[in-house]
């Protein structure tokens, strides 16, 4: 074995402390070599190892009778019925789609993708959560804002170009997600990739090197050295010289993904493959030791024979490569022929480089000479564990209605006492948070694969199931600015909101996959968000019954010591019974009648009323439970009694965008209008159209059908009132008869579609 | 009767293409892999959409080199039935099949969205079941749909009425600001002086159930359908 002198230089350039190479010695019983330093330092990554995480992830609820597979492996599975199950997962690729946004972000697409199809799941939908800093000069309160805004705008087109170049060539319909700006992310935007997939029960596959004698093939395309400590760069804050940082970022080949996943799939219905791992993170290394781990084997690989796209590549350059779109599988006996002819067929290597064995190592041979050999247990479930010192995290807690109130005030001097309101509403629908995401989901294919039901745009993304008469309904949700004044109650808020956005569609809430990105964890303050964070997210999934099925945790998301708000981004899967139960936000036809489930209290802390009127700050609204789960089920019984036309949850900028929003065009419907009265028992002050509480979804019913709704609102104990009627070419919005707001529908929607644009297209 | 839908590897449409054909218009089909180099059998050939060899060069540009490619020039010239769409379209410009070529839309991004296409001739065996200057709704998703041609070759596909379908507006007026890409004249498909030979850009497999919001695109596969059926009928 090649020795080399262990310097504390060279442990600080591998990311790994005195204390962990003192493990590492004790666990090899020996000094490592060069190459297994490499090994061990990927492995024990933040990202690979999640060991600043582990002790308070295991607090999440991870069961459910749905449940086929729980976190650890490459992805969730939860059973939808009639033999099919669906494969999700949510992952982030931050730090790369901020030093590079194309390729960042398009090679978090296709890592995602593999996770999906590694299961044996064909990958039916993509969505992404995106984060990044203010694109308009005025947001920006600093000399140098036209510079930061030039670089967000920069990262921001990049991004999205990434995603939709890998996933329209891919194949895979991207049909929603969420984009959120705030300064905080303009350093360290944030990128995480949803994709979900389709898979009969019968045919899922693990990541497991069963069998002892079987071979280990290698498949894919070729190692290069590109990405190399990509994982450990994922695990510190960045610094000025990031950008030096462009060569860990790997390069993404969509088109060879879709062979990948072609040749994979028409190989495990060959009953080719016993277990398949896709190599994400730290490649070769983490794909061969966590198939040995799951099935407690081990698997010995000869690195000559691994395809290589470049000449003199040393053992520590290729077990740490991230090259992209390789895999590695573990064949049934007697089976690798069958596995190489597949694979050539879509003109892709297959190349056996090494077997199982029974000695629950992970032994790696170069040039004739054994470069490492370690325990798989040292790599997996011994690697570090950390329980970090935590320190108390400061939660908002002021009421923010007189800062509203004052903001109207004065927006009413500049405009008029009577255009208040129309003007509040007219800069939040062209605040970037609100306004329309188009100039985004135009540029991805959401329609592939023909099963696009719902078109982004509604609350929940929506593909039917081609073999079943069922559907599914899908969300990402997180308010960072809720979570950084106060990341228990912003977490809980954020479960509820993703399970009310399926519901709205007609869905039941099945289960979560979830990022949690968050700043430096050496910090015990941000230990205390991460941990908070997780007891708000699992008390309410365990109210809705909704299990944590994997995910991903992405910390370190700080530059020169400027961290992002805590953002744990909440993937949502629901299932639609029966596809006439599809519904979407936008009010049907003139006559219909506007009812509002749920009540409005003061919530404008963190509100975009008051961002609008400057300022991040405040008591947050608190989640009733029993409030939330009073109005979600009164919301699908009625969906699902088939009394409802149209249901739109209440989030950022209160009923005011609400109802807009359910006015606006779509594609089956030009704008229309609506009348919508409220008495002062239900709104307050005429800022209360702009409060967030939680809790609230606006349904539109035929006249006829009104009174069963009541009756259904009345059984689940929901508070339901009716606000309104569909019909016109305004919104007139008056309180106790006093016009309040009124303006064209036409206009509102121009502003709110093209206020991206504007920013962007310039 | 039965239609074939050629697979390239970077195909991503042949799925979409084979569900309509097998379960919506309920007729026979089988894919076609790329390397064949017969397709006898089948009665209508269609090159569905996607990112045949990662459009990598250009769009298309390497998908014409495939096997089967000399197998459908030779079915085409013997007047065979071949549809091209999106990809589809871009690999029978580069194959010589139609005239043209398909360069990058006019805002250099990437498209997906519903268009209004106008049906300009109904004298062909795609678009019989359509009635002349019919608007209809369908989606695009492309980056490279923006139709070029010499203005000799326009204006030969003008005067032999070889445009079958142009970007409008939704009462069919054809407008630069009805118009997605940059495409000459609006064009949206065209098909060769036999009429046998279509490419078009919008995707009409995306428009053909009612659950995706149109079926505008049905009567161009219920067109084929005729055309199969009447052409077997006379053999």
């Amino acid at each position: 074995m090649i020795t080399m002198q262990i310097t504390p230089e060279l442990l600080d350039q591998h990311n790994l402390t005195p204390d962990e190479y003192d493990r590492i010695k004790q666990l090899l019983g020996r000094e490592p070599s060069f190459t297994e330093l490499g090994v061990f330092s990927v492995m024990w990554s933040e990202h690979c190892s999640y060991k600043s995480s582990r002790i308070h992830l295991k607090n999440l609820p991870t069961e459910a009778d749905c449940l086929v597979q729980g976190p650890g492996e490459n992805a969730g599975i939860v059973d939808i019925g009639d033999g099919w199950c669906v494969a999700f997962k949510i992952e982030s690729h931050n730090h790369p789609s901020f030093i590079e946004p194309y390729q960042g972000a398009a090679t978090g697409v296709g890592g995602i993708l593999r996770d999906i199809f590694t299961m044996g799941a064909r990958p039916v939908a993509a969505m992404n959560s995106l984060r990044f800093g203010p694109i308009r000069d005025e947001d920006i309160k600093d000399e140098k804002s036209s510079e930061i805004v030039n670089r967000n705008r920069h990262i921001l087109a990049g991004v999205v170009k990434g995603i939709g170049d890998y996933g329209n060539a891919f194949g895979v319909p991207t049909i929603g997600g969420e984009v959120y700006f705030a300064d905080e992310y303009s350093l360290n935007p944030l990128v995480n990739a949803f994709a979900l997939g389709l898979v009969r029960r019968e045919q899922i596959f693990y990541g497991k090197a069963e069998g002892v004698g079987n071979h280990v093939i290698y498949v894919g395309a070729k190692t290069g050295r590109d990405g190399i400590h990509g994982a450990t760069m994922a695990s510190a804050e960045f610094d000025e010289a990031a950008l030096e940082k462009r060569p860990t970022v790997q390069v993404g080949d969509p088109f060879y993904e879709k062979l990948l996943l072609e040749a994979c799939l028409e190989a495990m219905r060959a009953g080719a493959i016993v277990g398949i791992q896709d190599m994400g993170a730290a490649g070769l290394t983490s794909s061969s030791c966590e198939m040995g781990a799951r099935a407690g084997t081990g698997i010995e690989i000869n690195l000559d024979l691994v395809p290589q796209r470049e000449t003199g590549m040393t053992a520590y350059e290729m077990m740490l490569s991230e090259s992209q779109e390789r895999m590695l599988i573990v064949a049934a006996r007697g089976h690798d022929r069958q596995v190489a002819e597949i694979f050539h067929k879509w003109d892709l290597d297959a190349v056996t480089i090494g077997q199982v064995t029974n000695n629950q190592r992970l032994r790696v041979v170069h040039h004739g000479e054994v470069v490492a050999d370690i325990p798989n247990a040292a790599l997996t479930d011994e690697a570090p564990k950390y329980n970090r010192p935590q320190s108390d995290y400061p939660t908002a807690t002021e009421d923010m209605t007189a800062k509203v109130e004052a903001g109207l005030q004065k927006l009413a001097s500049e405009v008029g006492e009577e255009n208040a309101c129309n003007e509040a509403l007219l800069r939040l629908l062209a605040a970037p948070n609100i306004a329309s995401k188009q100039w985004v989901y135009r540029q991805y294919d959401h329609m592939v694969r023909t099963n696009t039901v719902v078109l982004p745009g509604s609350d929940a993304a929506v593909i039917r199931v081609k073999e079943t008469r069922r559907a599914l309904a899908m969300s990402l949700d997180c308010n960072g600015r809720y979570c950084y004044l106060s990341p228990k109650e912003g977490a809980r808020l954020a479960v509820a909101e993703s399970a009310r956005n399926v519901v709205c569609s007609g869905a039941k809430p099945l289960a979560i996959t979830n990022c949690l990105n968050f700043p430096s964890p050496e910090r015990p303050e941000i230990m205390r968000s991460f941990v908070e964070t997780l007891e708000g997210m699992g008390e309410v999934c365990r109210a809705l019954g909704t299990p944590v099925t994997g995910g991903n945790v992405s910390f370190y998301n700080e530059t020169e010591g400027k961290g992002i708000y805590p953002t744990p981004t909440i993937g949502m899967l629901g299932l639609i019974e029966h596809q006439r139960h599809i519904t979407t936000q936008w009010f049907k036809r003139e006559g219909d009648v506007i009812l509002l489930l749920g009540t409005t209290q003061n919530d404008f802390g963190g509100s975009e009323l008051l961002a609008l009127f400057g300022e991040v700050a405040g008591a947050i609204p608190q989640l009733d439970l029993q409030a939330e789960l009073a109005v979600q089920n009164t919301c699908l019984a009625a969906i699902q009694a088939g009394l409802i036309c149209s249901a739109h949850d209440c989030s950022e900028g209160g009923l005011a965008v609400a109802l807009a929003e359910s006015c606006f065009s779509h594609d089956a419907r030009p704008a229309i209008g609506a009348s919508v009265n409220f008495n002062s028992s239900l709104i307050p002050h005429r800022s209360s159209l702009f409060s967030e509480s939680p809790s609230r979804i606006i349904v539109s019913v035929k006249p006829d059908n009104v009174a069963a709704v009541q009756a259904l609102a009345a059984q689940h104990n929901a508070s339901c009132s009716v606000i309104g009627e569909v019909g016109g070419e305004d919104l007139r919005i008056t309180m106790e008869g006093e016009g309040c707001i009124q303006h064209s529908v036409r206009l509102l929607e121009n502003d709110w579609r093209k206020a991206l644009s504007r920013s962007l297209d310039r | 009767m039965k239609f074939g839908v050629v697979v390239f590897p970077g195909s991503n449409c042949d799925h979409d293409t084979y569900h309509v054909i097998s379960k919506v218009i309920g007729q026979p089909v089988d894919f076609i892999w790329h390397k064949q180099e017969s397709i006898e059998g089948f009665d209508a050939v269609i090159l569905p959409g996607g990112f045949s060899y990662g459009d990598y060069l250009r769009s298309g540009a390497i998908a014409r080199f495939s096997p089967v490619m000399q197998a459908i020039k030779r079915f085409a010239s013997d007047g065979g039935l071949v549809l091209g769409i999106c990809n589809g379209f871009q690999i029978l410009c580069e194959s010589g099949l139609l005239p043209g070529a398909l360069l990058r839309n006019r805002d250099q991004k990437f498209i997906c969205e519903h268009v209004n296409v106008r049906v300009e001739h109904t004298e062909t065996p795609f678009t019989s079941a359509y009635s002349a200057d019919q608007v209809l709704r369908v989606p695009i998703a492309h980056g490279d749909g923006n139709y070029f041609c010499d203005d000799a070759t326009l204006r030969e596909l003008e005067s032999n009425q070889q445009i079958l379908f142009r970007y409008s507006d939704a009462k069919g007026e054809i407008s630069e600001s009805a118009n997605p890409n940059g495409s000459l004249n609006n064009i949206a498909g065209v098909c060769n002086r036999e009429r046998n030979v279509l490419g078009l850009m919008p995707h009409p497999e995306r428009a053909a159930e009612d659950v995706l919001g149109s079926h505008d695109g049905l009567a161009m596969f219920h067109s084929m359908t005729v055309a199969l059926r009447e052409k077997l009928k006379s053999k």
